[in-house]
């Protein structure tokens, strides 16, 4: 026993610093920069790449640029003509609304951006968040449309720019996601008319491109309705683009519904949980989040794809861009302009994949080590 | 033919039995896995089923809650034939518990929450009162400071005591038992077992299918042995584990006593 005590007791030892060139700044360095020919020339491209195209890139727009000039003041410079943004900024986020109530959809989009912010956090998921969602989409119609409350009435053919993409893009995500999930639970069902139905829409949907899906909501089904009815052309390109997101988050969450293991079904069984419960309690949290990566990514291409209803002459925020460059007058600044909604895309599909992470990591909570 | 029976069926049954199965058979496909089988379990009465794995053993307790699907023969829960009569089946369901083999707890809640889930839900209780009754049976399982936690938290023994718990919350009244310590490592079966036994101290009707013989000695009123999906002798434990009478049980128990 002595001795295995002895052995066990362990001696002291000097406390010896690690090398400087494994730790710090040059530690960093050098493993993840250098740590083998390859890597290292690797690195040296990427260098050489940075300085060739960083400080130019920095002097067009920043230094030589312009911001505050008129159309033929940026003709002569070589910088960047940001003046184009800066004189057509109202017509490119607001469209054809009326100049004079345009704070109206300005004020509607800071409604909306608060009401997300707050919602991020799962702890304010309850009954008042849910009454100022109700409250916050009855305001942004009443601004949106006007006509009540001493509000001037604005058509909907002249809702464009920014609220116009947003609009799309969010009453599309939220019904697109629930009847994804319904479709997927569908297709999962053990009654062939149901399983059926679900099979051949996710099909014929996934089958075609949005563009067309689109065109068909705009020019052919028009011609099926009686005379004198006509649909709102917003309208029948939001069903569009919810009935084609629909699709692609069936399949996903049907992946993600075959990865759950049948002792959880069973558990859920032998409590006395009907179907309904079943999936809401227990199967569809679980299914759900673990398929969170690839919604998202579904949910952000559909938030870019809004772009696409330039193509039937909805003034999104692509369509006012658009416009403003077939402008003669400014004609040629593309890269100004694009460079610029690329950025408020950006913006909005990076917010979207950095709440997924964050979701991803408060839905971890329990997991194992 | 399942129809029909219930009633006779009702007469005929004395008034204590529990679960009467009556010439029940099972098919796979074409693989009989279940032929023929009898079996009357009475009020408190605790049975431990053991066999080599394939034997049709599992299968048989999953058809007494339905899991599994019977084609031939009768099978009465508390007075309730199974059928596909969907609310006997939640009728029975909500009186008969089950423990699995790999506990299947949901991880994506806490012990607590998974306790109240049924109490919640399927009985339609009050939060409230459903945590009470939670907590109460955590503490029977010796497990109520793991409350909050979540189910990847807890280790191996942990999880099957909470698994226990969480059919205990819906009040049934008859447990089964699927190979209920297979799964664990050995310095953890006792703690399972022992909840069992103080399970079985309270009077519960039991059905494990397990290959835990002490447990068997100790508690059982009746051991069967099943193979080929029959019930190959059915005995006291004394009797079964001193004199087994048929040569398949005697090479089994030689298998497993070692």
């Amino acid at each position: 026993m002595r001795h295995m005590e002895e052995a066990i007791k362990m001696t002291e030892t000097e406390e010896l610093k690690p090398p400087v060139t494994s730790v710090g700044v040059i530690g960093w360095v050098k493993s993840n920069l250098f740590s083998n020919v390859f890597n290292s020339i690797l690195t040296v491209v990427t260098l050489y790449l940075l300085w060739k195209i960083v400080p130019p890139l920095f002097q067009w727009a920043f230094i030589d640029s312009v911001w505050h000039t008129s159309a033929k003041a940026c003709r002569g410079i070589d910088g960047a003509c940001w003046s184009i943004i800066y004189n057509n900024f109202r017509f490119i986020i607001f469209g054809f609304f009326p100049y004079e109530q345009q704070w109206r959809p300005l004020v509607a989009m800071f409604i909306l951006f608060g009401l997300f912010f707050y919602s991020r956090e799962r702890k304010h998921w309850k009954k008042p968040l849910g009454y100022a969602w109700i409250v916050g989409l009855f305001t942004m119609g009443v601004l949106m449309k006007g006509g009540l409350f001493g509000l001037a009435s604005v058509e909907s053919t002249q809702w464009g720019g920014l609220p116009l993409t947003l609009l799309l893009s969010v009453f599309g995500l939220t019904a697109a996601y629930p009847l994804g999930v319904i479709l997927a639970l569908g297709r999962q069902s053990k009654m062939p008319g149901v399983k059926w139905l679900c099979v051949l829409y996710i099909e014929l949907i996934r089958g075609v491109p949005l563009i067309s899906l689109l065109f068909m909501s705009s020019i052919i089904f028009p011609l099926f309705l009686p005379e004198g009815i006509t649909i709102n052309k917003i309208l029948r390109a939001q069903v569009a683009i919810i009935l084609f997101t629909a699709a692609y988050i069936a399949e996903v969450v049907r992946g993600g519904l075959q990865g759950m293991s049948r002792g959880q079904y069973e558990a859920a069984d032998s409590i006395g949980l009907n179907y309904y419960l079943t999936m809401r309690l227990i199967i569809l949290p679980q299914a759900l989040k673990i398929v969170i990566p690839p919604t998202v990514s579904i949910l952000i291409s559909a938030f870019k794809d809004t772009s696409l209803v330039v193509i039937i002459a909805l003034w999104d925020l692509m369509k006012t861009t658009q416009s403003v460059l077939s402008n003669p007058e400014w004609m040629g600044f593309s890269r100004e302009a694009y460079i610029f909604i690329a950025i408020l895309y950006f913006l909005g599909c990076f917010s979207m994949s950095n709440y997924s992470r964050k979701l991803e990591k408060e839905l971890s909570a329990g997991e194992q080590q | 033919m399942n129809k029909g029976l219930s009633k006779k069926a009702e007469k005929n049954m004395s008034d204590d039995a529990m679960i009467e199965i009556t010439d029940m058979h099972k098919w796979y496909g074409d693989f009989h896995v279940l032929q023929g089988i009898n079996l009357k379990v009475q009020k408190k009465e605790r049975i431990v089923i053991c066999g080599p794995s394939g034997s049709g053993k599992s299968t048989l307790i999953r058809c007494i809650n339905r899991l599994e699907e019977h084609q031939k023969g009768h099978i009465i829960v508390d007075g309730i034939e199974l059928t596909n009569n969907i609310k006997d089946i939640e009728k029975i369901r909500a009186e008969v518990g089950m423990v699995f083999q790999h506990f299947n707890l949901f991880p994506h809640l806490t012990i607590i929450d998974n306790l109240t889930l049924g109490p919640i839900w399927v009985r339609k209780l009050p939060k409230s009162e459903a945590e009470e009754i939670a907590m109460f049976n955590l503490e029977k399982v010796h497990i109520a400071e793991q409350a909050k936690k979540y189910p990847g938290q807890l280790s191996g023994g942990q999880q099957q005591r909470v698994a226990i718990a969480r059919s205990l919350c819906m009040n049934p009244k008859i447990m089964l038992f699927d190979e209920p310590t297979s799964a664990l490592d050995p310095e953890m079966i006792k703690e399972v077992l022992d909840a069992m036994i103080e399970l079985a101290r309270e009077g519960m009707t039991m059905i494990v299918v397990s290959h835990e013989m002490g447990f068997a000695k100790s508690v059982a009123h009746k051991v069967l042995f099943m193979d080929f999906g029959q019930i190959v002798e059915e005995n006291t434990p004394e009797e079964f584990f001193e004199h087994p009478q048929h040569d398949r049980t005697k090479l089994f128990l030689s298998q497993i006593l070692h």
